[in-house]
């Protein structure tokens, strides 16, 4: 294995990882709220079909990007209605946005473009193109020409989509606006204990709700990057348990913004290995790409029954707030 | 701050939800620098007014003047603005949040963080030194005491300007030293002009530290009194509408043959030894009281003979026949089989499950008996029947079996827990706490149930950490200190100080 199978193999690592930490970042958001939302695959799926359709109809991928996250926000608004405003159980919520989500877009998309419940492919300005950072070279040959660093620059860090870059700024400053913030204290607070910030007179409805138009917006672009960026199309059931991942992250993670970084690239790492290697070779054995595909989910499986550690939900997580006497 | 107008001045005050009214035409004014009381049975209406005061609900009709100043309090905040600040009985802190961000929470500068800590790290020193309220800054809140995070709520109502303090029942965690502690803040704070309104039914402290007290009762304040013209028999009667026996009427004790006899008995939890050696034994009709700070070991004391945790070492023997109380068979099951019947220490979480109803509640740990249980189905008319019954005698009110455990008031709850456990006049009765959380009528009937079950003769455990419940019901005393009994005591040879040495770990030699 050459150095630059193994920058391949990152560089694929961070496409991958990019959905998972948009919707782990977007899980984040509305849970530190104290708002379970197992609804991010449905608001993932409804997003990457939206924003496809649009990105096609329009001819223009920021349109569709828009379209994306508009989708995905109706759905969290819906979440927010069912589970904070009439205190409904946010699990069920979820669910069904999930379903939702799985039915509707197939069918909307069978209706509009009649191609078996897909989009046409998208390509030109209905894609996100690869941004080729200044002084990196975009081709193998070139990369291949290039010095040890001049390779980690051209192949690792630069030629992603913008929406890559975007989701990784996004973790610091995820980072700074739960720490350094008064809205951050705020949301931190109010999925620990509610009845503390409402007693200091903020509104706990208005708090969660920003929280889940939040995570509104990030599942909105993870949807996006799916079907304009990894991908150039929509096709059903394109999110592939990313959603749940996410969540899985999310707990590995601790519920903090730098552990969902780390989280989500060991979840892409595995997806990267797994996609580049059919089978893996250790001396007589073969390891079967089945495995190697397996391993996020044996991870999460790992991390769930508590060997990685100890992981505190938010306290009030999952229940609605009721003001007591 | 020159005007004589008093710090608040309640007018007309009234609330209701739906058919029952919980505030009637209150009338109520506070003199500003003082520390006004106001006493009554749980329901009363306490919890609603000051609720209302401080904008959590909004009264139907009547009006509320601010120094003299008519002030609507539409919501917290306009409580907040009114300088109006309140202290809740359970506290509304986030308990992983460091102190200052607790305090600031909420009362946030702008829309960064780091300005408004500094500012308040800065104040919170100031106000340290000013009222003795000394917490670090930088501690995690569910580190402190409770009676450190008690002073994080007074500090986060100092930090909000807060010129009228309301405090909920602030005693009922502490410990006496800090409740003590308390009350010193309380006084520095009452020098610098500030208004306090103190909640509560411990009429020992109304009396203690009270400038003027009012009653309330069914919703009305009855009455309002110099706190230096009354005395807690005629507030407890006020309270009541009838007159109260505070102390504990009790015939002397008959002792008979051993019940109970626990030998070197040592109990771990979490590899911490709790209970390290302790022996002692109860005959028919005595009551035994355990006194001592919470957290001693009197828990696992009782949570073994109860059959709720195993024990580590020792013997226990009921009648001369030994007890298991370390393998499978030591469960609450086979301790009430043995008839050893356990109210105990927190009934929200060991002696009930409150979303279920009253007559749920009444055949738990007793489901097995042939009234209740044909077998395999459970005779639910049967149950509720003699939860009717049950609750008739042991007065609890509403006496209605199909109401969830969560909507009785605290008496209520524990009379629910007593007569099930007592009902079935058990030979052993492990109480824990019988009264914390509960009024003053409640606790007058709880008590005399316990005196009658020991007529009956019958051997009784009272663990309790009130040193007046303890000094009322006990026949003999022992002080719980650091998992061992630092003595017995008989409660005409001794008093509250000396019990208070023990319980500090001070011994006869030392002392």
């Amino acid at each position: 294995m050459d150095f630059l199978t193994i920058l391949q193999i990152l560089d694929s690592t961070v496409r991958l990882a990019t959905p998972l930490l948009l919707a782990c970042l977007a899980g984040l958001y509305s849970e530190r709220a104290g708002v379970f939302d197992i609804g991010l695959e449905g608001k993932i799926l409804a997003s990457a079909f939206f924003s496809a359709a649009v990105a096609f109809t329009s001819g223009w991928v920021w349109i569709g990007l828009l379209a994306g996250i508009g989708a995905s926000m109706v759905l969290a608004a819906l979440h927010g209605v069912a589970s904070i405003t009439f205190r409904g159980n946010q699990l069920i919520s979820g669910v069904a946005i999930n379903f939702l989500a799985a039915g509707l877009t197939v069918v909307i998309a069978q209706t509009w473009f009649r191609q078996g419940g897909r989009t046409p492919a998208l390509s030109g300005d209905g894609r996100f193109e690869n941004v080729v950072l200044p002084g990196a070279e975009s081709t193998i040959r070139g990369i291949a020409q290039q010095g040890p660093l001049g390779q980690v620059y051209s192949e690792l860090i630069s030629g992603h989509s913008i929406l890559v870059y975007i989701a990784l700024a996004i973790v610091p400053l995820t980072w700074w606006v739960l720490y350094r913030t008064r809205f951050g204290l705020r949301l931190r607070a109010v999925g620990e204990n509610p009845a503390a910030v409402d007693t200091a007179g903020v509104s706990v409805v208005a708090l969660r709700f920003s929280a889940v138009l939040i995570a509104g917006v990030l599942c909105g672009l993870a949807g996006a990057y799916l079907s304009t960026a990894l991908s150039a199309g929509f096709v059903r059931d394109m999110s592939a348990g990313r959603g749940f991942i996410a969540l899985a992250a999310l707990i590995f993670a601790k519920w903090r913004p730098w552990y969902a970084l780390s989280a989500c690239l060991l979840f892409g790492f595995f997806d990267a290995v797994g996609n580049r290697y059919q089978n893996i070779q250790l001396g007589e054995i073969v390891v079967p790409v089945q495995f190697m595909q397996a391993l996020p989910y044996i991870l999460v499986v790992i991390v769930l029954a508590g060997l990685v550690g100890k992981a505190i939900p938010p306290r009030a997580g999952g229940e609605p707030y009721v003001k007591e006497r | 701050m020159t005007t004589d107008a008093p710090a608040i001045e309640l007018k007309g005050i009234s609330k209701a939800f739906g058919p029952v009214q919980a505030n009637r035409d209150i009338t109520m004014s506070v003199a500003r620098g003082t520390i006004h009381g106001i006493v009554g049975e749980n329901g009363a209406g306490k919890s609603t007014l000051m609720s209302i005061l401080y904008g959590f609900y909004k009264a139907d009709r009547g009006e509320i003047f601010i120094n003299g100043k008519l002030t609507p309090i539409p919501d917290s905040q306009a409580a907040i603005r009114a300088g109006i600040g309140m202290v809740h009985q359970h506290f509304k802190l986030v308990e992983n949040f460091t102190v200052v961000e607790n305090v600031i929470l909420g009362a946030e500068d702008g829309a960064l963080l780091r300005p408004s800590i500094a500012k308040a790290r800065k104040l919170l020193t100031e106000l340290a030194k000013d009222y003795g309220l000394n917490v670090d800054p930088d501690a995690v809140v569910e580190d402190l005491s409770v009676g450190h995070q008690q002073r994080v709520e007074i500090l986060k109502q100092l930090y909000r300007q807060a010129d009228i303090l309301i405090l909920d029942e602030p005693t009922g965690v502490l410990t006496p030293s800090e409740a003590d502690q308390l009350f010193r803040i309380l006084e520095r704070l009452r020098e610098e002009g500030k208004t306090i309104i103190l909640i509560t039914h411990k009429l020992r402290e109304i009396m203690e530290i009270t400038d003027t007290v009012s009653v309330m009762r069914r919703g009305e304040m009855t009455n309002t009194v110099k706190t230096s013209d009354t005395s807690p028999a005629e507030l407890a009667e006020m309270m009541v509408g009838r007159k109260v026996l505070l102390e504990v009427d009790k015939p002397p004790a008959t002792p008979g043959e051993v019940v109970l006899k626990v030998e070197d008995l040592r109990v771990s939890r979490g590899g911490v030894e709790r209970v390290k050696g302790v022996s002692f034994e109860i005959r028919r009709g005595e009551i035994l009281g355990i006194a001592g700070v919470a957290g001693n070991g009197q828990t696992e004391l009782l949570e073994v003979l109860g059959g709720m945790i195993p024990a580590q070492g020792g013997t226990v023997s009921l009648f001369g026949e030994p007890i298991d109380i370390t393998g499978k068979h030591s469960n609450g099951q086979t301790r009430r089989a043995r008839g050893i019947g356990h109210v105990p220490e927190d009934r929200q979480d060991e002696g009930l499950i409150m979303p279920y109803e009253a007559w749920e509640n009444v055949a738990f740990g007793y489901h097995k008996d042939p009234r209740y249980n044909s077998g395999i189905l459970m005779n639910h008319a049967a149950i509720k029947d003699d939860c009717v019954d049950k609750m008739q005698r042991y007065d609890v009110r509403p006496p209605n079996p199909r109401l969830p455990a969560r909507n009785f008031s605290g008496g209520n709850q524990q009379k629910i827990v007593v007569a099930r456990e007592m009902d079935r006049a058990p030979d052993l009765l492990l109480v824990g706490q019988p009264t914390r959380g509960v009024d003053i009528g409640a606790i007058e009937f709880i008590h005399k149930q316990i005196i009658a079950l020991r007529d009956q003769g019958k051997a009784i455990l009272l663990v309790s950490v009130e040193l007046d419940e303890i000094m009322g019901l006990s026949d003999r005393i022992a002080v719980m200190f650091d998992g061992r009994i630092m003595g017995e005591r008989l409660p005409s040879e001794t008093d509250q100080n000396e019990l208070g040495l023990l319980m500090a770990g001070v011994t006869e030699g030392a002392a």
